[in-house]
């Protein structure tokens, strides 16, 4: 049972990604005009960096040329794909996109972990709490507020916050993933400097996710509430505390980290453009600005990597998920 | 009726006074570049003041509301109606042709769904249209409702009412439109809110990234050229203030919206609150 549902997730796992890989060479296909070979030529023709370009059209004819059936053509491409190998960087010749990516992939991968661990934590927090008899009264003051952050995408609010801390209060900095001056080091100031600059991106998808956990988690604590197990813990005479975390929390968790696996994609796109506003030096800038210069194989290779961490992580959770629940470990072991 | 869908229409409301009277009022041509001084301040004459190309910001806030709303109505629409067209025809013929579409339905689900338009919108360099933004969005645009149409179709389909139909010989149309439907308006109804707040919230993104039509000037438009400018370097407050508040104002209505219907449809949600 156990092998058979791995089995069936990492199934779906290779039909996310090829299904990624393969999008990616047909639209530009299917497009009027194939938006990669015009680049190409308009290169070639404008002739500024010459062997340069000539270099990279010679790499892609090889690959892709018109001369060679399609079938055959979309193999290499998957093959090369699957293999982690997407070409090179049309606007920054001798750079490969693999290269620009693991450069900024740190960036947005410490980014978005901090953020989205601290939201998942802060907002089912709350939410269990406003679904328990005595909720704190901190917590249900600020519950509209948060729930109405919801609503906004994660950008929309990051320019929100742009606007008091860094354009009318002048507080935290406005722009980038450390200052102009600083050079990069493994010191604490420089530490301190890239704190300093993720604030007020991390707390842009913190403050716009919070109540999306919270929202859930009230839900999942009321069901629970109502389960036997809550009055015959409260017939014992355990304490309040008790029976909350052990009871209550660890009970209503379960739901939340199946939605958590779910959120991913949703919150990877948010980062995207939450770097894009605040000119994070993560995946999100380097995709703003290849889409910018037109550098296809950049922004096909972004875009694939992004599907293959989210789809990695989906996969991850849901192996995960026998650890918190016992009920589906002692299923799986039969 | 719930306090957040009476919210949630209002702010909705306000948004459609003010573009529909915008439209009466504004000199619509003046959202366009070079039709109004540089970089001014609001003013009696500009009362949303101008941008760094000229454009009179309260025009562009007229016209941008309705190109955005123009885009999101498209696409929900389109979104629907492939969806429902889709869900029918899996749950109607079952089998194989059900297992098929079903599964490409989650596999399209779990890819995530601004990076593939993303890829697609930047196929158009420089050639995007509101129109063109409204297609590319609406070919993911149906997903969702394809799966969740499809799940009160196979419901609905062992129903009585739809046996009594079936055993008096009515068509498998007839069936669809006359017994069906109108049991699915509802979730239909619901279904056009959540597609159309999903094509806004996907169009103003991927405007913002610079994929968008770049000589209309819709809201995301908007985001994109005051960041592309430096709107903020330059201390041009009512450059950020116009599009934020407008957009603000309609997220947080749309999300109200969504909640209050799914409170409204689900007795159960409406108990606990």
């Amino acid at each position: 049972m156990m092998l058979l549902r791995i089995g069936r997730r990492l199934a779906m796992l290779l039909a996310v990604v090829f299904t990624a890989a393969s999008l990616n060479f047909l639209l530009p296909k299917l497009a009027p005009k194939n938006p990669v070979e015009t680049k190409l030529l308009q290169l070639t023709e404008s002739g500024g960096a010459l062997t340069d370009i000539r270099e990279i059209v010679r790499a892609y004819e090889e690959k892709f040329g018109l001369n060679r059936p399609l079938l055959a053509q979309y193999g290499s491409y998957i093959k090369s794909t699957l293999m982690l190998d997407l070409g090179w960087s049309i606007a920054h010749y001798p750079a490969r996109v693999m290269d620009l990516i693991l450069r900024a992939l740190p960036w947005t991968i410490g980014l978005l972990l901090t953020a989205t661990l601290i939201a998942f934590t802060l907002g089912t927090l709350m939410g269990a709490l406003l679904a328990w008899e005595r909720s704190p009264w901190l917590v249900q003051a600020l519950a509209p507020a948060v729930m109405v952050l919801a609503a906004l995408p994660f950008y929309l609010l990051g320019l929100v916050l742009i606007y008091l801390f860094a354009f009318t209060w002048q507080l935290l900095p406005m722009q980038g993933g450390y200052g102009l001056t600083t050079l990069p080091g493994w010191t604490w100031s420089f530490a301190l400097e890239i704190l300093r600059h993720s604030l007020l991106p991390a707390l842009s998808i913190v403050l716009a996710s919070i109540g999306h956990w919270a929202l859930a988690m009230r839900g999942m604590m009321i069901t629970v509430q109502g389960e036997d197990y809550m009055a015959y813990a409260q017939a014992n005479g355990l304490p309040p505390a008790r029976r909350f975390f052990s009871y209550g929390l660890r009970n209503a968790l379960l739901p939340q980290v199946t939605a958590l696996a779910l959120q991913i994609g949703h919150l990877a796109a948010g980062a995207v453009l939450v770097e894009r506003v605040f000119g994070y030096p993560g995946l999100g800038n380097l995709l703003f600005q290849a889409i910018e210069q037109n550098d296809y194989f950049v922004i096909y290779g972004v875009v694939f990597i992004i599907v293959l961490m989210i789809a990695t992580m989906m996969l991850l959770v849901d192996l995960l998920y026998p650890l918190l629940d016992p009920r589906v470990r002692m299923g799986g072991g039969t | 009726m719930n306090a957040r869908l009476a919210g949630g229409l209002l702010l909705l409301g306000l948004l459609v006074a003010f573009a529909g009277l915008g439209a009466l009022f504004v000199d619509l041509a003046d959202a366009q570049p070079l039709s109004a001084a540089v970089a001014r301040p609001p003013s009696a004459e500009y009362p949303f003041g101008t941008d760094s190309a000229g454009r009179d910001l309260l025009a562009v806030m007229v016209v941008g509301t309705l190109l955005t709303a123009k885009v999101g109505l498209l696409a929900g629409i389109i979104g629907i109606g492939v969806g429902t067209t889709i869900a029918f025809i899996a749950a109607y013929y079952g089998g194989w042709v059900d297992r098929v579409l079903s599964l490409v339905i989650d596999v399209l689900i779990t890819v995530p769904g601004l990076l593939v338009l993303i890829v697609i919108a930047s196929a158009w360099p420089g050639r995007m249209t509101t129109t063109l933004m409204a297609l590319v969005i609406a070919s993911l645009a149906w997903r969702d409702p394809a799966r969740q149409i499809r799940a009160q179709v196979l419901v609905m389909r062992e129903a009585n009412y739809v046996m009594m139909a079936r055993l008096s010989g009515r068509s498998g149309m007839a069936i669809i439109f006359a017994e069906m439907m109108p049991n699915l308006l509802p979730y239909l109804g619901a279904g056009l809110v959540s597609a159309v707040s999903g094509a806004i919230l996907a169009s103003v993104g991927l405007e913002a990234l610079g994929l968008g039509p770049r000589h209309e000037p819709t809201l995301g438009m908007t985001i994109y050229w005051l960041i592309f400018e430096g709107a903020f370097l330059r201390g041009m407050w009512w450059w950020i203030l116009a599009p934020l508040t407008v957009l603000v104002l309609l997220f947080v209505s749309m999300y109200l919206l969504l909640i209050g219907i799914d409170e409204f449809a689900n007795p159960r949600l409406r108990r606990r609150a």
